[in-house]
């Protein structure tokens, strides 16, 4: 694995490592000295042109826990507010040498774009509305961890599908693991010719119950020059989830950050049957896996090193 | 009105063209001849073998293989000449056109500043006189600074010598602003050329609307920002009358329209580029930037759609859209590059490739297509006929060659059929007479 830009480009033996490995990792957590010293000397690189709190910070932590240097950089306060190119920002800190580069982006393919213009290797931690494939390994970690199982689940993400790259990595990421998916939203916020992300089309909550699993989506704004609907009010009427909507023994997943009493129901987060949290926890055990993965060689072997040096 | 066109003088060189495939289909020539020009004109015309060298005559040898053909008409494309010479200049522009085959361009306004003044527009073609390799004509901006407010100065810029009036780069969005201009254009004549494009259903777009663009998340342009303005202004058109011409076509039902209008008895007309009908938006990619064009590219429906308008003649001509960006305009995301494609160095061999040799379009209404665009501007399109202006260019059929193998005339590289495979070659072109581009190892005159 040179690169990780798209969840599409792993093969479900793949992705099935990738969630081995993290389990390995997660047991780090619990330990005095959560700390391993596997890539000691090596550099990531987090190249972060749009903001983000929750992924940027559990990279950094990832990439600390397995002792690689750690070097930050976010485009507000850079030589880019000084006009300096996306392409001569990516050239002139990739000649500091960095072993790996996470970026993250407010333009679809600028990964893809990072990869062709540096010798490092890079990890999508969000292309615009294109793709978050790390965000896709962490729902469906904790989706296996919470019904047992990936295989033939059904999967409702309701809510702005247009706007979200965590709905179009997740769609990708479930049909590689058999599972079924439905989106479900307002008829200007799913993208039209939506079969081509493999999901069925639902603009109501009707059938909703017949979901395992039901993910809600946060409305993009920063995504939509004007909100391409009446008002919060109707969306909140028409597809908010909430303790009558959500049947027992459904999860709720969210990508976060939650706008409660918008997409979701504050109560319903804080029910048993949220993953929200289990959602984050996931994230550093994954992303830990992913560098890991990409900077210590081959897969199998990888795993096996990893598994044996953790446990 | 050659008045409209300016470039190099007819030149004084006195050349035979040994054994060509002759194909001139509106003059219904067609087979081996020998072509002796002199003078600027076309002296001689006889079949194959009949001609034998004068003193002082350079022989170009067909051998029985190349073919000589009408040079060819484009009538828009941008030499981004004043103001942006760092994406091309206008002898870097028509030496492109003149490496395509093409003996003239039309040069749309939306330069630095407009061309929306008769002084400018005095200016610019005095400069093409000096400068450019092959004929140019210029069109002048239909509204002032391109600002979509006010008209131009028509009148005074059709008499400077504007082929036409268009806001190309973007629509004319007040409907109240282009009824004004169809109603001036009794007084000052010329062809209006419309970009069609409802700017709010466009705005923010990269792509066509569709899989491609909601598998990859790129902001989209739904076909009928395009037709519904075409039909907006039919509807202008049918009621004050007006010559209009409907730039870069890109959907099957703003060829339906056309194809309605024309029944009418409207006086419109349309063009069609060849990347239009050749690409389709399942071929963008988050990495190829030079597939960013405006219009978008369309679905396969529409491409054929465009393609059964440019054979049945409902779209009449064909049009590059020559659209030159700088390296590092173009090495961007998707979302953030200028839209645009270079085009006329492929023209030829792309549509030759790509559809005539498939059999999706005979090689006799290519050459036409490619250069009857003239007379919708008013201007007589190059012909093998005795006595015309030697404006003809010469192709190897067989010829192999990988799109911008030996780099670009253009300065600009962002052509979206770089490194394509492409079958059939321009391998020379005269422009009055003068050898305005050769690879038969006969010197351009400088």
């Amino acid at each position: 694995m040179n690169n990780l830009l798209g969840i599409g480009e792993l093969e479900r033996r793949e992705i099935e490592e990738l969630l081995a490995l993290a389990e390995s990792f997660e047991g780090i957590d619990l330990r005095e000295v959560k700390k391993v010293p596997a890539l000691r000397g090596r550099t990531v690189l987090n190249l972060f042109m749009e903001p983000s709190t929750r992924t940027r910070s559990s990279f950094e932590l990832a990439a600390k826990r397995l002792s690689a240097d750690v070097l930050n950089f976010s485009a507000a306060g850079s030589s880019v507010e000084k006009g300096e190119s996306f392409k001569d920002t990516v050239l002139t800190l990739s000649a500091q040498g960095p072993d790996l580069i996470v970026v993250r982006a407010p333009w679809a393919g600028a990964a893809e774009l990072v990869a062709r213009w540096s010798g490092a290797k890079v990890v999508n931690a969000g292309d615009g509305g294109h793709e978050h494939p790390t965000q896709a390994l962490v729902d469906l970690y904790a989706l296996k961890r919470r019904m047992g199982r990936l295989e033939g689940l059904s999967v409702w993400v309701v809510g702005d599908i247009a706007h979200s790259r965590v709905a179009r990595s997740l769609l990708i990421a479930l049909q590689k693991v058999g599972a079924r998916a439905t989106v479900c939203g307002p008829p200007t916020l799913i993208p039209p010719a939506v079969e081509a992300l493999g999901a069925d089309v639902s603009y109501t909550l009707a059938g909703l119950q017949e979901a395992d699993v039901v993910y809600a989506l946060r409305l993009q704004r920063e995504r939509m020059a004007e909100l391409p609907l009446p008002s919060l009010r109707e969306y909140a009427a028409c597809y908010q989830i909430d303790g009558g909507r959500l049947a027992p023994g459904q999860l709720l997943c969210h990508a976060g950050p939650v706008n409660r009493g918008v997409e979701v129901d504050g109560r319903v987060v804080d029910l048993p049957q949220s993953a929200v949290l289990d959602q984050v926890r996931a994230g550093l055990a994954v992303r830990m896996a992913v560098i890991y993965a990409l900077l210590a060689g081959g897969r199998e072997r990888a795993a096996v090193q990893a598994v044996g040096g953790v446990a | 009105m050659s008045g409209l066109l300016v470039g190099p003088q007819p030149a004084g060189e006195r050349l035979l063209l040994k054994e060509f495939q002759a194909l001139d289909p509106a003059a219904g020539i067609e087979g081996p001849h020998d072509l002796r020009i002199a003078k600027g004109k076309v002296a001689e015309l006889a079949p194959a073998g009949s001609l034998e060298p004068g003193e002082g005559e350079t022989v170009l040898a067909g051998a029985g293989r190349l073919m000589v053909l009408p040079a060819f008409f484009d009538p828009h494309v941008h030499l981004r000449t004043p103001g942006q010479e760092h994406k091309e200049e206008l002898a870097s522009g028509t030496s492109a056109a003149a490496a395509g085959g093409f003996w003239a361009v039309l040069a749309m306004a939306n330069t630095q500043p407009p061309v929306d003044a008769p002084e400018l527009l005095g200016a610019l073609r005095e400069r093409a006189g000096r400068e450019a390799r092959v004929q140019v004509g210029f069109f002048a901006a239909l509204s002032a600074g391109l600002a979509g407010k006010s008209l131009a100065e028509l009148v005074a810029l059709r008499e400077a010598g504007a082929v036409g009036f268009s806001d190309d780069g973007r629509p004319v969005a007040s409907a109240a602003l282009l009824r004004d201009a169809l109603r001036y254009q009794r007084l000052c004549g010329g062809v209006i050329a419309l970009h069609e494009e409802e700017p709010q259903l466009a705005a923010g777009g990269a792509i066509r609307e569709g899989p491609t663009a909601t598998r990859l998340a790129l902001p989209a342009i739904p076909a009928a920002a395009e037709s519904a303005m075409i039909a907006r202004d039919l509807e202008l058109i049918g009621a004050e009358g007006g010559r209009v011409h409907f730039l870069h076509l890109s959907t099957a039902r703003s060829v339906e329209l056309l194809a309605q209008a024309k029944e009418r008895g409207l006086a419109v007309s349309g063009e069609v580029t060849p990347h239009h009908l050749i690409l389709d938006e399942a071929e963008v990619s988050l990495s190829n930037t030079a597939l960013k064009v405006n219009p978008p590219l369309g679905n396969e429906a529409d491409r054929r759609a465009l393609l059964e308008g440019l054979r049945s003649g409902v779209i009449d001509c064909l049009a590059t859209d020559h659209a030159p960006h700088a390296p590092e305009e173009k090495e961007l995301p998707l979302e953030l590059a200028p839209m645009g494609t270079t085009g006329l160095e492929t023209a030829f061999a792309a549509l030759y490739t790509e559809l005539v040799k498939p059999g999706l379009l005979s090689l006799a209404r290519l050459v036409e297509a490619l250069g009857c665009g003239a007379r919708l501007y008013g201007i007589e399109p190059a012909t093998l006929r005795p006595g015309a202006p030697a404006n003809l260019c010469a192709v190897d059929l067989e010829a192999r060659w990988v799109a911008g193998e030996d780099g670009w005339r253009s300065k600009a590289a962002n052509c979206c059929f770089a490194g394509r495979q492409l079958r059939g070659r321009v391998v020379a072109t005269l422009c009055a007479g003068r050898l305005a581009f050769s690879r038969l190892g006969v010197e351009v005159a400088a």
